[in-house]
């Protein structure tokens, strides 16, 4: 049910690279999860989904400013940075 | 292991310095590879804070090790993965400020599954935790460092978190206590997330009394986290005649429901214990792997190795780079959930497996509340065996079958103990007891109760 070009499209979708030689095993894994998943298709309940147990409305906090994180503490972690920001790979090709 | 109280003890006779620095020196010898970083330094500095009589507080001098994808300021944070291997957070995690606050000394981060994603430890990038009962077996997961730290005498008390079922499970393995709280009762603020719906953090340790203290510590109010429900927890732990519910399908090997049934009948002397049966629960597990999945999907998509995290030699296209770090950065089963819960997500699908998972969550929480008009706990063995042996789970989806018994408490919310309850073959065997959203206190009562009574 899961062919090699299904497994590069979920990896594409993932944004993760697969070689040639994990396609089989990925292929052989995802068969058995989505068959596992698949238990699901002998239900169909009539109810409203729950995307939170804890009935939670409209969390909200004053608008104040605060004190953000050091600049060079939060550019500690990038190994590119340019000017006092991260800078990223190329958007357009 | 080391009870709060045996440790205060210690204090009494000798130095906090002494004590601690004799911990550190077992932590660092790290015989079951419970820990990723050992913060010596900082424990040893906050000991002799304590001996000065600088550090107070419900925790001062009370070492714990805090599970490693909780962030600790400067202080590297792993969640056991290569794409962290470095990562320094520039800010504390919610709960560590608060074991700041009240003197805790902290003696380390604790090895567990890649991101939490696993129920052995194996997936750990630095090498599966071994269990302090028989090394040749896992001390479960996600939080196995957690649990065999406890277990080991490397720490006293130990922060997990519970996905679904990840401090419950290493507590079952190991013999030790661990308390999954309510959702929204502790701030995930500063937990490197996985699946937020599901995940609280909570309390290890050798006692019930020490898991109290713990969480009493950790809860409450904390508006950077925005499903936290804002309330505090005081430690009172409630006792009586409870009326407590045995669910029928929450199974376990023959030799591990023998220990079980002991347990249900010794407790019989002190509560009213009757079958209760929860049939949504059948599919509770398929439905709580589509949601984790789902949401991990989603929350690791902040992996880009560009503000943090692995990175390469030099930067690329957009596509070719992001790819490529989390190519790398990942292991196997962090890529498998990540691509199942895209592929559960995406066009077509969202019907079939997301939405579904989502409704089926609302029968398991409804059959739970209607359980909890007529109980006031629920009890299930933790863990539908005893630890496995190292390499003995081989396919993802036999190692997801372990979980049964402990996910529909993440997909309800709900508040869940594991707590020891016997042995089979020296292996030790967790009870599991659950309770209603915000009734710890019912269920450590109900604990200190069988502690006391020495079921």
């Amino acid at each position: 049910m899961i062919d090699d070009d299904a497994v590069r499209h979920i990896a594409n979708l993932s944004k993760i690279e697969v070689d040639d030689d994990e396609i089989q095993e990925f292929k052989r894994d995802f068969e058995r999860i989505i068959e596992f998943f698949n238990r699901l298709d002998e239900i169909d309940p009539d109810v409203e989904p729950t995307y939170n147990v804890i009935p939670l409305k409209n969390v909200v906090r004053k608008d104040m400013p605060r004190k953000p994180l050091d600049r060079e503490k939060v550019l500690a972690n990038a190994k590119f940075r340019e000017e006092g920001y991260f800078k990223g790979p190329r958007v357009v090709e | 292991m080391i009870t709060v109280r045996e440790w205060k003890e210690r204090l009494n006779e000798g130095k906090a310095y002494d004590a601690v620095a004799e911990l550190i020196e077992r932590a660092k010898r790290n015989r079951y590879n419970s820990f990723i970083t050992v913060t010596e330094e900082i424990a040893l500095k906050q000991a002799e804070e304590y001996d000065r009589g600088n550090r107070e507080g419900k925790l001062a001098g009370i070492p714990v090790a805090v599970k490693d994808n909780i962030s600790t300021e400067g202080v590297r944070t792993t969640c056991a993965s290569r794409m962290l291997e470095n990562y320094i957070p520039p800010f504390d995690a919610h709960v560590v400020e608060r074991l700041k606050q009240e003197g805790a000394i902290i003696i380390g981060k604790t090895n567990m599954d890649e991101f939490g994603m696993g129920t052995t430890t194996e997936t750990s990038y630095f090498g599966v935790v071994k269990n302090p009962k028989d090394e040749e077996r896992v001390a479960g997961g996600s939080s196995g460092g957690s649990a065999s730290a406890i277990a080991g005498n490397e720490t006293v008390l130990a922060l997990g978190t519970d996905t679904g079922g990840s401090i419950r499970c290493p507590s079952s393995f190991t013999g030790v206590y661990g308390l999954k709280p309510t959702y929204g009762l502790v701030s995930r603020y500063g937990l490197v997330a996985y699946a937020n719906s599901l995940e609280q953090i909570g309390p290890m340790a050798s006692a019930i009394d020490d898991l109290g203290l713990l969480l009493e510590v950790i809860a409450g109010k904390d508006e950077r986290d925005s499903t936290n429900a804002g309330k505090s927890f005081h430690y009172s732990p409630v006792e009586k005649k409870f009326r407590i519910g045995v669910i029928k399908e929450m199974r376990a090997d023959e030799r591990v429901m023998e220990v079980f049934d002991e347990f249900t009948r010794s407790i019989s002397k002190f509560a009213e214990v009757e079958e209760v049966s929860l049939p949504s629960l059948s599919y509770a597990l398929p439905a709580y792997y589509v949601i984790a999945m789902s949401e991990a999907s989603s929350n690791l998509a902040r992996y880009d190795g560009v503000r943090y995290g692995h990175s390469l030699e030099s930067l690329d296209s957009w596509t070719n780079y992001f790819s490529r770090v989390r190519k790398e950065g990942f292991g196997k089963e962090v890529k498998r959930r990540i691509m199942m819960g895209s592929y559960a997500l995406s066009a077509g699908y969202f019907g079939k497996y997301y939405l579904k998972a989502l409704k089926v969550r609302t029968l398991v929480v409804q059959d739970f509340m209607r359980a909890f008009e007529r109980f006031d706990l629920l009890i299930s063995p933790t863990m539908p065996s005893t630890a496995f042996r190292i390499g003995e789970l081989a396919d993802p989806v036999t190692m997801y079958m372990a979980d049964i018994n402990t996910t529909p408490i993440n997909l309800a919310g709900l508040p869940a103990l594991s707590m020891p309850a016997g042995e089979v073959n020296g292996l030790p065997v967790g009870v599991q007891v659950i309770g209603n959203h915000f009734e710890e206190n019912k269920i450590l009562g109900f604990g200190r109760m069988v502690e006391r009574n020495e079921v």
